[in-house]
């Protein structure tokens, strides 16, 4: 900006009187700093509320309050708010916690179960602090039942029983219908045609650790393909991601030799620890696909963007296919690029179904069962939402 | 004893950890957060048996000059150069501007960003196969998809996007309408009933494995 010249005479004297009274008014229209007032400090949080928090081991205690009345949206009077914890209502305090502007609430995770706290909230910005009142003293303790679960509890409960009803009648001799699975039954034919073609068997039990459910229950399936490979004196080779799949695979291929009779025949070999690592896992079995040929790739567990590159690369090697996993998303990949596919539960009952133990078709009675209590119960919440009844939605709701 | 050890602790163990689903109370939830700790423990210890597997099979391969033996050297030598640069490096071994990220971040990543790559010119080929209409079935499938590839890419709202000034009872038939439509109802309630029978089916094995019917895991003899 250039400076502006005035000139020194007396009639020039009282025309840079007017023009300075412009500039002042043109500044002041502006919004500029000369006429800006002093700032204060924010109004303070009120209304603050604390509790411990429901449901938990007393691990922590849940605050909340109203905003400043400063704190609004353009606004920039508050910069941060501070969660302020004591032992004493007069102090000391110290801060736990704090928030940006529209934060009201913070769950204090740092407490000692069972001691009282007060606490108090401080909103501060470029004019200064304010503090809201100083709560109620209030302690987190530990409670015996999580109250959002009972629909859970219900269920398991009810799932329990049916299981045991149906293990009590397979123990007295009764006997269990299980419908017919494609997908299973082609295991068997797929092992058979490895056999004819003098070609090992791979089995893949998903890329996912022991915490999986999926991951057990293609181990547990494993065994099953294992005793098909001994009695029909075919290699197996699988590869696992993770070492405690690992050293269970082994036992499980070790367990199915032994079981079917041929416990000479089992190779150390077979099961191979590869790579927790998503892509070297694929390299690596890409690898045994195209190098080793196996005339039949099993796949079974949790699989995620793995599924296709392994599946492709199978179906390109001309082998027979058979997949199963939970994982919705890949479903439609093992679909398109294998033989036979297990859909969802299908794999949760594929060992039930290889061993055709009664005890364990037992337990897939039991989840029938279950199901048609769960399509029974949805259809109830349906109806009861339809006429405007939301006490079964509350009553079935959990966290 | 050989089973029954395993099996009641199996028991024990599984049957506590569903009652810690439901009691948060600290003599609950402590140990069971000390069990799920233990795990690390007992992973660290597999590292080492699936470290010795991959040693064994793959010296075995090169000694019996097995097919290809030539890529086990490889692997034993990347396998190794990792475990000797990690040790040397310490404690902070993945920190960044060691050597042994940067091994990580020159050699693993390109690699790997190399095998994810290929995905896409699988999802090509296994498209062109599942789209070919063979029978009714598999002509809804392909109808379905093109509506919601279409739907679901700028073209889709082009090609129908004067049916906004269409009467609000016609105004579904818009690509992106007909595309949400798809994957809300029909797309979500099939996904839905394999989610929940699988859950059903996590439900039945881990009770299987709990009340120790199913034991094959436990090998050996019966």
């Amino acid at each position: 900006m250039g400076e502006v010249e005035l000139p020194a005479s007396g009639m020039g004297r009282a025309r840079s009187s007017t023009f300075a009274a412009l500039v002042a008014v043109l500044v002041s229209a502006g919004g500029g700093r000369a006429q800006t007032p002093p700032i204060g400090p924010p109004a303070p949080p009120t209304q603050l509320e604390v509790e411990d928090t429901p449901n938990d081991a007393g691990r922590s205690i849940r605050t909340h309050w109203t905003l400043s009345s400063d704190d609004a949206p353009g606004r920039t009077a508050v910069t941060l708010y501070y969660l302020e914890r004591s032992e004493s209502p007069t102090g000391p305090w110290t801060a736990v916690d704090s928030g940006g502007p529209a934060t009201s609430e913070k769950d204090d995770a740092t407490v000692k179960r069972g001691r009282e706290y007060f606490y108090r909230v401080e909103a501060s910005g470029p004019g200064g602090r304010s503090i809201s009142n100083t709560s109620a003293p209030v302690a987190a303790r530990s409670e015996w039942f999580n109250s959002t679960r009972w629909s859970v509890l219900g269920a398991t409960v009810l799932f329990f029983a049916f299981v045991l009803f149906f293990l009590a009648s397979a123990h007295a001799g009764k006997s269990l219908f299980v419908r017919r699975i494609p997908g299973i039954d082609a295991i068997e034919e797929a092992i058979g045609r490895a056999t004819e073609m003098g070609r090992p068997v791979l089995y893949i039990p998903g890329i996912q650790d022991i915490d999986d459910i999926q991951t057990i229950a293609s181990l547990v399936i494993l065994e099953s393909v294992a005793r098909l490979t001994a009695k029909y004196e075919t290699a197996i080779v699988v590869p696992v991601t993770y070492p405690i799949p690992f050293a269970i695979a082994e036992e499980m291929v070790k367990s199915g030799y032994t079981h079917s009779g041929h416990p000479d025949q089992y190779d150390p070999h077979s099961v191979r620890f590869v790579s927790p690592e998503q892509f070297a896992y694929v390299a690596a079995v890409a690898g045994i696909m195209t190098r080793d040929r196996p005339a039949a790739h099993i796949f079974m567990g949790s699989f995620f963007a793995e599924s296709l590159l392994l599946a492709e690369t199978g179906f390109s090697t001309g082998a027979i296919q058979v997949a199963g996993t939970a994982n919705v998303h890949q479903l439609p990949f093992f679909v398109v690029a294998c033989d036979y596919t297990l859909i969802g539960e299908e794999l949760y009952a594929a060992s039930a179904y290889l061993s055709r133990e009664p005890r364990l078709l037992g337990s897939l009675k039991g989840a029938d069962l279950m199901k048609i209590t769960a399509i029974v119960l949805i259809l109830l919440g349906c109806i009861f939402e339809t006429f405007n009844q939301h006490w079964f939605r509350a009553m079935m709701k959990t966290q | 004893m050989k089973r029954e050890v395993p099996l009641f602790a199996t028991a024990v163990i599984g049957l506590f950890m569903i009652l810690s689903f439901f009691v948060p109370h600290q003599l609950v939830s402590v140990p069971a957060d000390f069990l799920l700790q233990c795990v690390v423990i007992v992973v660290a210890f597999g590292y080492v048996l699936g470290g010795a597997n991959a040693l064994r099979v793959n010296i075995d391969l090169i000694a019996k000059k097995a097919p290809n033996w030539q890529y086990k050297i490889v692997l034993l030598l990347g396998l190794l150069m990792m475990v000797i640069v990690g040790a040397v490096e310490g404690r902070g071994f993945q920190a960044p501007g060691t050597r042994f990220t940067w091994l990580y971040n020159q050699l693993y990543v390109p690699m790997q960003a190399t095998m994810f790559a290929l995905l896409a010119f699988f999802i090509a080929s296994a498209a062109f196969r599942a789209f070919r209409i063979r029978t009714v079935e598999a002509g809804f499938l392909a109808v379905a998809a093109l509506l919601v590839m279409i739907g679901r890419v700028p073209i889709g709202n082009w090609v129908t996007g004067w049916m906004a000034d269409l009467p609000p009872a016609l105004r579904w038939m818009q690509l992106p309408n007909v595309e949400e439509w798809i994957m809300n109802v029909p797309q979500n309630a099939a996904k839905r009933a394999i989610l929940m029978g699988a859950a059903l089916g996590v439900m039945a094995t881990g009770l299987r494995v709990i009340l120790g019917i199913e034991r094959s895991y436990l090998s050996g003899e019966d």
